[in-house]
């Protein structure tokens, strides 16, 4: 038995039924009646001290059942999916926003888009759905019709108000000054100094998750490489894994080391990038065009090695879609060399700049116990102290042969701008360093395995650690085996209330530079 | 300090080293591009960049133009925050629904003459998130759209190249 499990059964008995439709065995599942669905996560965070890691809700109509809710905690290895079934009229479930802070978003978006309400929010107002939206429209219900363009009616969001003398309010958005993606942020400050933020997301929101259901099983993975173009194979992994698990397709070996060493080159790429713009926000420029000139040189082997810069669809159910040969494996490796050295200069003038030292440390602060809270992922989770990567709690292989991989995990616990970036650089080394072992030991073998859909009713559950950090899907086969619900939980779900947080009490001018060491992705968050 | 100069100094002027096949390609388009700058627009072409709706790929690459090694400020090509400078608007992205007022509202507050281009599969027709309650498809289904880039993403090659095509 596992620590999740174990606590919810000693304090709920036989109130819980134990599902045998979700795959990975790995991860348990179980019904709880609904009134006792917030029981459950009392008891889940109080004796076993999980985190959550998702929410969501889906149509079972098609099944004759009503809807359902569910629940994702983790706590070290193990995950446990907690799920309660609704009537198809009226569906209700009790709130655990009190309880746990991520579900605040989690619901809302339940809410917004599948129209069932969360009893006890403190905030009813729509998440990704905006204002202008007609009341009764919630795509992800079966009866929505999806290929209709909505029409607009009126209405107004409501801000978060501060008020008192010398408050005045700095609207950003959404379309912004870089080139970077849409979204809103309003602070209110007093003079320099932000007193709250309030983000507003969805601007993006491309209907991805319906998109998933009008899709064959095949298609689905090129879908799930495009919700966050930086993140397309982490996506792309987390999705045929989730799919796999359904089928007894095995994935060859040495498909699951390539997608591994692909993996790894996109972590490599963005932190580089991101490196070298936060110092840029900083202004230090020097690094923006040494940093983004080493990420060109990755993105310009991946484009000659795998005919893509960022390697969209390369991963497919059932294996991967290109292979390396030993001219491509010099390459790398070569490649690897000449950059490792670079890098490694420059970490050192990032180092001793007192200047921008000033401005990175102490600057946009997350505070360990906040994060906790919050059960932020990834980058942001392992600058605050929360040692959380899935490619040690949740690994596939090669990452699971611990002891020859041996992964060094940086957990700093300052949770700054500073931190973050740190993080980031012992990261691209440690990449750099697996990429090496993963190319000399790669095993021989196919690259691609046949793949039979699910069966009917059937659900997978995979967790991937992108460079953001933690991915999850969650797919339902629905009655004739095609695709009824897609469920994606990108890092940026969980971490954009990470960065709300942080940045009350920093300087205005600072807020770029918070904004760009967290670095979500907009896309990945509104779907 | 003496390490950032001995850095700058040892990385030397990277825009010029690129593989072959790549160098003649970017010189090629680069050399044009110059020229049709100058004479349309007296040596500046000024971009405003917007998502309206991208996956983020499409902003990847058009980062990327911007980097040392493409460099497209050596041809007179460069991206401002306001709209209200613009010369060309660049759109990536099906259009959401969310996304239609605002980009409406930035095509708006961008002086004529103006040149729009729709950049990716997505801003071209929509790509693969297509039409929908919540995607309207290409950029031309809101504002119009003098020139389209495609590809998913499109290369930075191709962005200069698409540029090119626009302004020519
Ligand atoms: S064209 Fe491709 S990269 Fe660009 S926004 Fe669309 S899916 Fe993303």
């Amino acid at each position: 038995m596992s620590v999740l499990t174990d606590a919810i059964t000693s304090a709920l008995g036989t109130d819980i039924q134990f599902d045998k439709r979700q795959y990975p065995s790995s991860v348990i599942c179980c019904t709880v009646p609904v009134e006792k669905f917030a029981e459950a996560a009392w008891v889940l965070k109080k004796k076993a001290f999980a985190l959550l890691a998702a929410e969501w809700a889906s149509d079972e109509t098609p099944f004759g059942r009503g809807f359902c809710v569910f629940a994702c905690y983790r706590w070290g290895k193990e995950y446990l999916i907690v799920r309660s079934e609704l009537p198809s009229d009226n569906p209700q479930f009790p709130s655990l926003t009190r309880r746990y802070i991520p579900a605040y978003r989690f619901e809302r978006q339940i809410q917004s888009l599948m129209g069932i309400t969360p009893a006890g929010h403190p905030d009813a107002r729509p998440w990704i759905k905006f204002e202008d939206w007609p009341a009764g429209a919630w795509p992800l219900r079966k009866s929505f019709d999806a290929s209709k363009p909505l029409p607009r009616v009126a209405g107004e969001y409501e801000w978060i108000k501060a008020e008192g003398e010398g408050v005045y309010e700095i609207p950003v958005g959404p379309v912004h000054a870089g080139i970077i993606e849409p979204g809103h942020f309003r602070f209110q400050a007093v003079g320099e100094d932000i007193i709250n933020l309030e983000e507003r997301l969805g601007y993006v929101h491309k209907g991805i998750e319906k998109k998933f259901e009008a899709l064959s099983w095949q298609d689905g993975a090129r879908l799930a490489g495009r919700v966050s173009g930086d993140t397309t194979v982490a996506h792309a992994i987390a999705y045929c894994m989730a799919l796999e698990t359904m089928t007894d397709c095995n994935v060859p070996e040495r498909a699951n080391w390539l997608r591994a060493i692909f993996l790894e080159r996109e972590r490599i790429a963005n932190h580089l990038g991101d490196i070298g713009a936060i110092c840029n926000d900083a202004a230090f420029a020097f690094m923006l065009y040494q940093m983004s000139r080493l990420r060109e040189i990755v993105l310009r082997t991946n484009h000659k090695l795998f005919g893509h810069r960022f390697m969209m669809d390369k991963v497919i159910p059932g294996g991967a879609a290109v292979d390396i040969d030993s001219e491509g494996k010099k390459e790398i490796l070569s490649e690897l060399d000449s950059i490792s050295k670079d890098f490694e200069k420059l970490v050192i003038i990032y180092d001793e700049s007192p200047s921008l030292e000033d401005r990175v440390r102490d600057t946009g602060i997350l505070r360990p116990e906040l994060a906790r809270e919050l059960c932020v992922v990834g980058i942001a989770a392992r600058a605050s102290g929360l040692n959380l990567d899935c490619r040690i709690f949740n690994p596939f292989p090669p990452y699971d042969q611990y002891d020859l991989i041996e992964l060094g995990v940086p957990v700093l616990i300052t949770g700054d701008v500073h931190a973050r970036t740190w993080v980031r650089i012992q990261e691209v080394r440690e990449s750099i360093r697996i990429i090496r072992y993963m190319l000399e030991n790669l095993p021989d073998g196919e690259i691609t395995s046949s793949f039979t859909p699910p069966s009917p009713d059937m659900s997978g559950f995979a967790a991937v650690e992108g460079w953001r950090g933690e991915i999850i899907y969650w797919l339902q086969a629905g009655p004739k085996g095609e695709i009824n619900r897609c469920m994606v939980r990108d890092p940026s779900s969980v971490n954009w209330l990470g960065l709300e947080q942080a940045i009350p009490g920093n300087i205005v001018p600072d807020f770029p530079l918070c904004n760009k060491s967290f670095n979500q992705s907009y896309s990945g968050h509104d779907l | 300090m003496i390490r950032i100069l001995k850095q700058i100094f040892r990385t030397g002027i990277v825009t010029e080293p690129l593989p072959t096949e790549i160098i003649s390609e970017v010189e090629e388009v680069g050399a044009k591009l110059e020229e049709a700058v100058r004479k349309r627009f007296r040596g500046s072409l000024t971009i405003r960049q917007v998502d309206a709706g991208s996956c983020n790929g499409c902003e990847l690459e058009i980062h990327a133009i911007n980097n040392p090694i493409y460099n497209c400020e050596r041809f007179g090509v460069h991206f401002t925050a306001s709209p209200r400078f613009a010369d060309m608007l660049l759109v990536t992205g099906p259009v959401t629904h969310n996304m239609e007022i605002a980009l409406r509202r930035t095509y708006n507050a961008t002086p004529p003459p103006k040149i729009v281009v729709a950049v990716g599969d997505c801003g071209c027709n929509g790509g693969i998130f297509g039409e929908s309650y919540a995607s309207l498809g290409g950029i031309d289904k809101v504002i119009p759209v003098n020139a389209v880039i495609h590809g998913c993403p499109p290369t930075p090659v191709a962005l200069l190249q698409g540029i090119l095509k626009a302004i020519e």
